[in-house]
């Protein structure tokens, strides 16, 4: 096995967080791709509490939750760019943020898709509200670490592949609303570290539908 | 592509070490703590516990959550919660975010709240989650469903993943979960050190025996019993009665 394995799912944004973290870094990885309806021996193993993905395995001990996991390659390989950055005030707001991501970002997503009528609408507004938040948060920079990618740009990169189905499920223009956060998205999008890693957006769209049809409201 | 070899422990502490080699903030300067908080929140202990660890002086102010001033809103406009810690005027909100700043703002004051360790730091984070990922929900559900099948059901699950604390305890073969010492995994399971006897004299149900849990069971009185802990818990008395009105209201409610 090599060094580093990465044990992950095409399609989820949690695993891209680690892609990205890891080719930020320079990283060389093994990319295992797991399946969920039938699960390896590997993954039971080394996520025994939640048996999900991602799960990091660096010389074999893993490393599981996807913001845990970022932090974690931040601190082992401790070569720019630093995805946290050294002040501590500056710190907490990332993580702050991040977590907003994974329950705000997440949520009103997935009822995005999996919702009807009213509550569709309500997971439009409250959709709406979050990226405003954190419209606000990125104010005037480049990225949310300032001239470059940081912990809350690794955060929040992979649901841009989802924003296209935001839009088309709650019938609004992102881009209209929050503009900087848009232009935020094309940037980082831009990045190799990123591009890499990301779903094509009509892909992620088609995955969607396949989701609503098999899980969503009736 | 890297071309060294991380597997050297040593290296690797030293690599550690370098990169957390944050920039020491001045405490000698004019430095104003508050702690926006509420007596019955447990992730306000939870921060009261680890101020206390690192010996950080700090005012404490009590919000009336029905009627939130406006300071809190102010502060945590985004979930006006409670517990926030604002440092010279800058808030930070989020228990599990306020004690890993707590940690890096007074690094190498107090006592240490995570590993030096990457790969331990990053285990510890992950037990965090454990207690509202997978065991308070089940403990919450056994406190709020009425006696009966259901109830039985919500113990057992409960059990379930007591038992998977239970055994890392065991396995680690130490005083606490951090060690020798408080650390974050105990500072996130703390407040069930003194829930759980609280649930279960309410309801008068065991849940975490010394037969069935032996080193849960030890581990709890340690906790309440450690210096950093000891003088800062909720008042039980006040705590039970307002529990005893929760368990109250959910059994009535679940008929």
């Amino acid at each position: 096995m090599a060094d580093v394995v990465l044990l992950d799912l095409w399609v989820s944004p949690f695993g891209q967080r680690c892609r990205i973290a890891l080719a930020a870094k320079g990283v060389a990885y093994e990319y295992r791709e797991q399946d969920l309806s039938n699960k390896s021996e590997l993954l039971l193993r080394s996520n025994p509490v939640h048996r999900m993905i991602p799960v990091l395995l660096h010389g074999g001990r893993p490393v599981c939750e996807s913001l845990l996991i970022v932090q974690y390659i931040d601190e082992a390989w401790p070569v720019a760019p630093r995805l946290l950055p050294g002040d501590p005030y500056a710190r907490a707001q990332a993580r702050f943020w991040a977590d907003f991501v994974d329950k705000k970002i997440f949520d009103c997503g997935t009822r995005l898709w999996k919702c009807n009528g009213a509550a569709l609408e309500q997971a439009t507004r409250d959709m709406i509200e979050a990226l405003g938040a954190l419209e606000a948060e990125l104010g005037g920079k480049d990225y949310f670490g300032g001239e470059d990618l940081g912990f809350l740009d690794v955060a929040l990169a992979p649901f841009t592949s989802w924003f296209r189905t935001y839009e088309q499920c709650g019938g609004f223009a992102i881009a209209e609303h929050c503009p900087g956060l848009a232009a935020w998205a094309d940037r980082c999008r831009g990045r190799d570290a990123v591009a890499s890693a990301l779903t094509d957006p009509d892909k992620v769209y088609e995955f969607a539908l396949t989701l609503k049809k098999k899980f969503g409201d009736k | 592509m890297y071309a060294q070899s991380w597997s050297s422990d040593r290296a690797l502490d030293q690599l550690a070490q370098h990169h957390l080699d944050l920039p020491a903030m001045d405490h000698q300067q004019e430095e104003k703590v508050q702690l926006l908080g509420m007596w019955a929140s447990p992730y306000v202990y939870k921060v009261k516990w680890a101020l206390s660890i690192k010996g950080v002086e700090y005012e404490y102010v009590e919000e009336d959550l029905r009627n939130k001033s406006s300071q809190l809103l102010e502060h945590n406009p985004v979930h006006k919660k409670v517990p926030v810690l604002v440092y010279n005027g800058k808030p930070v909100a989020e228990s599990d975010v306020i004690i890993e700043f707590i940690e890096d703002a007074w690094k190498g004051h107090g006592g240490r709240i995570l590993p030096e360790d990457p790969h331990e730091r990053a285990m510890a984070r992950f037990w965090v989650r454990f207690v509202p990922d997978k065991l308070s929900p089940r403990i919450w559900k056994w406190f709020t469903t009425a006696g009966g099948e259901e109830q039985d059901a919500a113990r057992e699950a409960s059990v379930e993943q007591l038992q998977v604390l239970e055994e890392k305890l065991t396995l680690g073969g130490n005083e606490f979960f951090g060690g020798d010492s408080v650390g974050l995994v105990d500072l996130s399971l703390g407040a069930l050190a003194y829930v759980i006897p609280m649930y279960e004299e309410i309801i008068g149900e065991r849940l975490v025996t010394e037969d069935m849990f032996p080193s849960l069971y030890a581990w709890m009185g340690r906790f309440l019993a450690a210096p950093p802990v000891k003088d800062h818990l909720p008042p039980m008395e006040e705590l039970k009665l307002r529990f005893r009105a929760m368990r109250e209201y959910f059994v009535k409610n679940s008929a």
